[in-house]
């Protein structure tokens, strides 16, 4: 009986301080301190939120560089019992979880290839991201991009690819992660110089 | 290439570093030198009210009502959240077979997701119920190791020490600051820590965007120390939020292996001799080292089917973010399923075969890769029984360990341990199968989908967590019997190794002679690896040869599923 009570007393102890005091403490020392980073490092725009500086958005048009593939769903408003397709939803983050074998990937990556050019085109811009909310992609994924975003906005192709290589990220401390660049911040630039 | 070996040999190098002073630092905190939080310790073990030493038996009793006490806890907490405050997405109490689930998964330190967090948690349940678990489930296991050494290194005791302050010291002297100074540098370097739930952002091209938040970084923190790996997220540490640059990723690979591999170096220090806890962490190495090297050539090489339309120089990333890049993936991958952590920052089920294998076997071999805290060391130590066993059996001599005779007690309860991953994975899988369950869901069709129930079952046996998530484990017949499964893997090591060590530390060390087989050298550290690799070759071989080899195979012969 007495371990039985050490059980219960501990477990509530325990409860309020690693379940309530620690995350409440944490909370309260990064709303004061570092608010921008506790609240989802926002990028806005005048008033408006126009997103997160680590979170992908869907990008559909021609005139701006596009993210990488994202299979997120969202419940399908017109029928609560099933989802529809919804890119970037980042409220429901999810990967495709295909296999190596599957024949839809290996469709679905096809169709993807083709629809950017002739041939092998950059890995990440024919797999679907681990999240489906991947804010980067590599240099040669925005270099295939170039072309159609030059004709659409009119501008030569060296003007755009020189605003592609400012937005080039190195690697973390110089050494961890790949060289990358975020969509959102790149399409943000674009737009300010060539409006 | 040349980058990817500078990252993973920094990686080596930085673990290996933080490794030895923590080792020694977690040696002292639970011989009791370390007293900075003392009257907050004996606040809590004045409640407590239990002080004495306990013999094995009493050990185990107390370790098995704690977590009783904490699974009653957070089953409740998770049915009922719909009635508690904290639940600004007004989401539903959870249905019963889940919140099973997930109260076996977090009180076992598995911290399997069969919940989709963003969308079903509310932020009391990730607060009080998740997020205490993960501390007091990785101290549970941590208490075990201390007890086990103890005993291991006794000279004619009864006692192993007493749980409840071996799990309050390691709570609050290791895993608490280590959590706090872990949290505020996620925060510092992106991860969201706030009450709301979520934000609603207009995007570039005028469309609604809700980025769900929460208290991510305190919860992120003890998520990768305690070796748990349950995610705020659906997609746990892929997530952006979770996990935001490769500078996070890295403390979070760090912060997953740390705590295993300084048990290696606090048992030394336990036992008074350090040379045994560096064989174990060589033996142990070399197991990763192998792992790593497969695991990273098979997501470096890519899938041959898709080369046709992605570019190989850029690997297999499918599943990946571009932020980690493969070689991050494949460390991570090969950290989280060794360490028995389970978070992930990659989908594993869309890793290639071979790699996809080299994650599965790190989990089949019983979680000895350093494993999960405390308890991949007590693993591994019963594996040390069985090689000394078997070197014995070849030179026909009484086999020791520590200069205690090993005899046909600890032999038999360490045999007995080999068939927990058999049962867990094989006959749990096999009942899945028989009955239909497996097929329904499965997602890939072909030797994938095997794969998919194979890793899911070793997974929960391995009390790792991670999953090939294209299996719909979130049903009533997988929720109970990956339950079952969770209890197998982590009740049936804790046992017997209790058992052992009540049972070697009533024994007295012999002297050693001539004739005696040193444990810390070379030779021993080969026939461990090797007892390591035939029994977990023997176990899952065919299994194994069914379902990635053979899709490996099909990728080399071009055909899908």
């Amino acid at each position: 009986m007495t371990q039985l009570r050490a059980a219960i007393v501990l477990s509530i102890l325990f409860t309020l301080l690693t379940g309530l005091v620690y995350p409440l403490a944490i909370t309260g020392l990064g709303q004061v301190l570092l608010p921008h980073q506790a609240n989802g490092s926002l990028i806005k725009r005048g008033e408006t939120i126009i997103g997160s500086a680590l979170v992908g958005q869907h990008f559909a048009s021609d005139r701006y560089f596009q993210g990488r593939p994202s299979v997120t769903s969202a419940v399908d408003p017109a029928d609560a019992t099933k989802t529809i397709d919804a890119p970037y939803n980042a409220a429901n983050s999810t990967g495709s979880n295909l296999g190596p074998s599957s024949k839809a990937l290996a469709e679905t990556m096809e169709a993807r290839a083709k629809a950017l050019g002739v041939g092998p085109q950059p890995a990440d811009m024919v797999t679907a991201s681990a999240s489906g909310l991947d804010p980067h992609i590599t240099p040669s994924g925005a270099g295939v991009q170039i072309a159609r975003i030059a004709k659409a906005r009119g501008k030569p192709e060296a003007e755009i690819r020189a605003l592609v290589e400012r937005h080039t990220e190195g690697r973390d401390l110089g050494v961890l992660g790949q060289l990358r660049i975020n969509v959102l911040v790149l399409n943000l630039a674009l737009d300010a110089a060539t409006p | 290439m040349q980058s990817d070996l500078l990252q993973a040999g920094l990686y080596a190098l930085a673990l290996f570093t933080a490794a030895v002073p923590l080792g020694w630092y977690m040696a002292k905190v639970f011989t009791g030198s370390i007293t900075f939080l003392a009257p907050v310790e004996r606040l809590l073990m004045g409640a407590a009210g239990e002080h004495r030493e306990q013999g094995w038996k009493a050990y185990a009793a107390s370790l098995l009502l704690f977590n009783a006490v904490g699974f009653a806890l957070l089953f409740s907490i998770l049915m009922l959240q719909h009635r508690m405050p904290l639940n600004p997405q007004g989401f539903d109490g959870l249905t019963w077979h889940l919140a099973l689930n997930t109260a076996i998964s977090f009180i076992t330190n598995t911290n399997w997701q069969s919940y989709g967090g963003e969308t079903t948690l509310s932020h009391l349940s990730q607060m009080m119920g998740l997020t205490t678990q993960n501390f007091l489930s990785a101290a549970s296991g941590m208490a075990v190791a201390v007890a086990v050494a103890r005993g291991f290194a006794a000279r004619q005791a009864r006692y192993l020490g007493n749980f409840w302050s071996d799990m309050t010291r390691g709570t609050l002297y290791i895993l608490l600051p280590g959590a706090i100074m872990l949290a505020l540098l996620f925060l510092a370097l992106g991860m969201p820590q706030t009450l709301s739930a979520s934000v609603e952002a207009t995007t570039l091209e005028g469309a609604k965007q809700t980025l769900s938040l929460g208290p991510v970084a305190s919860q992120v923190a003890i998520k990768q120390l305690g070796t748990n790996g349950g995610g705020f997220f659906n997609v746990n540490s892929a997530h952006p939020f979770e996990n935001p640059n490769a500078i996070t990723n890295f403390l979070s690979m760090l912060a997953i292996l740390v705590i295993p591999v300084a048990f290696t170096f606090t048992y030394g220090r336990l036992i008074g001799d350090k040379r045994q806890g560096r064989a174990l962490f060589a033996a142990m190495g070399i197991l990763l080292v192998a792992a790593f090297t497969a695991l990273y050539a098979a997501e470096r090489f890519g899938n041959p089917l898709h080369a046709a339309f992605s570019d190989p120089a850029g690997g297999n990333m499918e599943g990946k973010e571009v932020r980690f890049g493969v070689v991050n993936s494949v460390l991570w991958a090969v950290a989280t399923t060794a360490a028995s952590n389970g978070s992930v920052n990659a989908m594993h089920d869309s890793l290639t075969p071979l790699g996809g294998m080299v994650a599965m076997v790190n989990m089949q071999l019983g979680e000895i890769i350093y494993g999960g805290a405390g308890v991949g060391l007590t693993g591994m130590l019963l594996f040390v029984i069985l090689t000394v066993f078997l070197a014995g059996l070849m030179v026909g001599r009484t086999p020791e360990y520590l200069g205690k005779k090993i005899e046909s007690r600890e032999v038999k309860l360490a045999a007995l341990t080999l068939l927990v991953t058999p049962i867990g994975v094989l006959v749990l899988g096999a009942i899945a199968i028989a009955t239909g369950h497996a097929q329904t869901s499965v997602q890939d069709a072909g030797p994938h989908g095997l794969s998919e129930l194979i890793y899911v079952y070793s997974s929960a046996t391995g009390n790792n967590g991670s999953a090939f998530a294209g299996f719909t484990a979130n049903t009533p017949f997988h929720n109970t019997m990956l339950g079952l499964a969770m209890l197998l893997g982590r009740f049936g090591y804790i046992i017997p190794i209790l058992a052992i060590a009540g049972s070697l530390a009533t024994k007295t060390p012999a002297a050693a002679t001539a004739g005696t087989f040193p444990t810390h050298g070379p030779v021993f550290i080969t026939l461990l690896v090797l007892t390591i690799l035939i029994v977990g070759a023997l176990t899952f071989l065919p299994v194994l040869a069914l379902g990635p080899i053979a899709e490996h195979v099909s990728l080399l012969l071009g055909r899908t599923f």
